[in-house]
């Protein structure tokens, strides 16, 4: 997969993704006002494919998955950050949206065409070639994202049962 | 072996006799909690995806607390939605009792060395009792209630310890506060945090009940006290079963991530400035802000305990003219409890606004959200931009002590000083 970096801080929080006041307005007026207040034109500019890069404790804050869902809405194909908080990793992995941990980031800018394997845990600049190492996935999680989320995955698993 | 009281829970859960930190397991959950909000709404549809019913009935806990009181024509349909869910899938069921992490173990749902999911971030609040309880989403809570398991990286403990003994004024909270602002909000990194020490086996249930909430703020997955006396008491007042706890401990000699000492002597009341609860310092150190509301309500401060320390400082005192004080008590008992001993009289004689047992304005809901351009201190954990109202509001976190003590300030304030005016007078 590949696109261009949305570079953003540290402690980017659940409130900023799926903002209280539109929490009633479905995922279309979620999405629409993603991360508005930390960048404006992030919802309206962002394309398919494009990947979210932070620093650290991205998605701190509430259980509501509505934060991950929004990214994928918008078409988002990745998260990189240098750590991220506990709940928002685990519900954008059962999503299906691969969330990567980074240690050093500098080297990503913000507007830079990149390329995700996931598989070899790497993200390569595309201008200059060079390559970041990202941390490996945990196999568990490799597989559910493999599957696309935690219910394909678990689909998989109770088609398996029965047909035992 | 020396293991934490993180290992030996999770062991057990995964029927395993060691668990080693950082190794992926999948344990069996032993009880699962859902709200109104994350619960039956977005879980019954995956449920139906996926053509399974309930792991087990009686592993799961409903309670309705984010869209009570039902004020809107959407919130009575989510609760409508909710008292049916729980009716055809036949688990318990709170219904308007008050926030869920305050009446999950009122109830006696809890039990030391349980292994609990609940499904809001602020569950970390069972590991007040010794349980290793968790957030998590919506889609993850409905595959644990498809199939009664979940995975872990098993933790690695942060132990955080206090020493000595709190003085007068100063309680729980603070001691988050204060330890959000040494070690951010991702001290915690996702592993157990663990709370000890003197200061902590002289707390009350509900303080410690507030430690556990916040290692939430602190980035833990968990925030753990192992059980004592204090513990095993309170369960079986509320008419549950402690069980054999006294194993439930981390060895002393057991690996550990961190030690934190700090001394509870030393503490004094604190104040979290706007957006973050890791912006805390000494309430003394506050430069004066002016606040026009002030807030008591939420799962972190305003059960009984927190009322009745408000109410301690509020009594024979007046608000400020140009303060509304809002007061949300936790629970239905526990507001029960506090209109028996006099506690509500005393806010309502303040002129008090008294609001539902529910989430209200800490999850952004009800009909009190802030407007813009309000300075508000609150008693609540997190004060995140616009979390509690319009984007333009500033939200100050403090003590339910520190919150009575500003709004009769008109500022923010340190209550001690009233305390003391009042050992004065008498």
């Amino acid at each position: 997969m590949s696109g261009r970096i949305f570079l953003f801080g540290d402690n980017i929080d659940t409130d900023q993704m799926a903002p209280g006041k539109y929490m009633r307005g479905g995922l279309e007026m979620l999405a629409a006002h993603c991360l508005e207040g930390v960048r404006a034109d992030f919802a309206s500019t962002v394309r398919t494919g494009d990947i979210v890069v932070a620093g650290r404790n991205f998605g701190v804050g509430s259980s509501r998955e509505q934060a991950a869902e929004a990214l994928i809405h918008l078409g988002i194909a990745a998260v990189i950050a240098q750590s991220f908080a506990g709940i928002f990793y685990r519900n954008a992995t059962n999503l299906g949206l691969p969330v990567l941990v980074c240690q050093d980031i500098s080297a990503l800018k913000d507007g830079a065409h990149v390329t995700l394997v996931l598989d070899a845990g790497q993200l390569t600049l595309s201008e200059t070639g060079v390559t970041v190492p990202l941390d490996p996935l945990p196999d568990n999680l490799k597989i559910l994202l493999a599957d696309g989320g935690l219910i394909p995955h678990l689909k998989k698993r109770f088609a398996r049962e029965k047909n035992k | 072996m020396n293991t934490t009281l993180a290992q030996k829970i999770i062991a057990r859960a995964a029927k395993r006799d060691h668990v080693t930190p950082g190794e992926v397991v999948t344990a069996q959950v032993d009880l699962a909690m859902i709200h109104d909000s994350g619960g039956p709404r977005r879980v019954e549809p995956i449920l139906q995806e996926l053509g399974v019913g309930l792991f087990d009935a009686d592993k799961v806990v409903l309670i309705s607390d984010h869209f009570v009181p039902g004020d809107t024509e959407e919130g009575a349909q989510i609760l409508e939605l909710t008292r049916q869910w729980a009716k055809k899938r036949q688990v318990a069921f709170h219904d308007g009792e008050g926030i869920c992490h305050v009446v999950l173990p009122e109830r006696g749902h809890l039990k030391p060395g349980m292994l609990v999911v609940g499904g809001d971030s602020h569950s970390t609040t069972g590991g007040a009792f010794g349980t290793y309880m968790f957030g998590i989403g919506a889609t993850e809570m409905a595959g644990v209630l498809a199939t009664g398991e979940i995975w872990l990286t098993v933790p690695k403990t942060i132990l955080i310890e206090w020493r000595n003994q709190l003085s007068d004024g100063v309680t729980a909270k603070d001691m988050m506060l204060a330890i959000c602002g040494k070690l951010g909000m991702d001290g915690g990194r996702y592993q157990a945090v663990e709370y000890c020490g003197d200061a902590i086996a002289a707390l009350s249930m509900q303080e410690r009940m507030t430690l556990s909430n916040m290692a939430a703020e602190l980035g833990g997955q968990a925030g753990l006290i192992a059980p004592d006396e204090v513990t095993a008491s309170y369960i079986s007042n509320a008419g549950g079963d402690a069980g054999e706890w006294q194993m439930l401990k981390t060895d002393s000699g057991a690996p550990l991530m961190a030690h934190h000492a700090m001394d509870a002597a030393e503490l004094a009341p604190q104040a979290a400035a706007p957006h973050s609860p890791a912006n805390a310092a000494a309430v003394g150190d506050v430069e004066k802000t002016s606040i026009d509301v002030a807030y008591i309500g939420a799962c972190t401060g305003a059960k009984y305990e927190d009322l009745k320390n408000a109410a301690s400082i509020l009594q024979s005192r007046s608000v400020k003219s140009g303060v509304e004080l809002l007061v949300a008590p936790a629970s239905k008992r526990d507001q029960q409890r506090a209109e028996k001993d006099g506690i509500m009289a005393v806010f309502e004689a303040a002129g008090a606004q008294i609001l539902p047992n529910a989430c209200g304005i800490c999850a952004g809901y009800g009909t009190h959200r802030l407007g813009e351009n309000i300075t508000c201190i609150s008693s609540t954990a997190r004060n995140f931009k616009g979390r509690m109202g319009a984007a333009s509001s500033n939200v100050w976190l403090a003590s339910p002590f520190t919150v009575v003590a500003s709004a009769i300030a008109g500022e923010i304030a340190d209550p001690r000083t009233f305390l003391s005016s009042k050992e004065r007078l008498a």
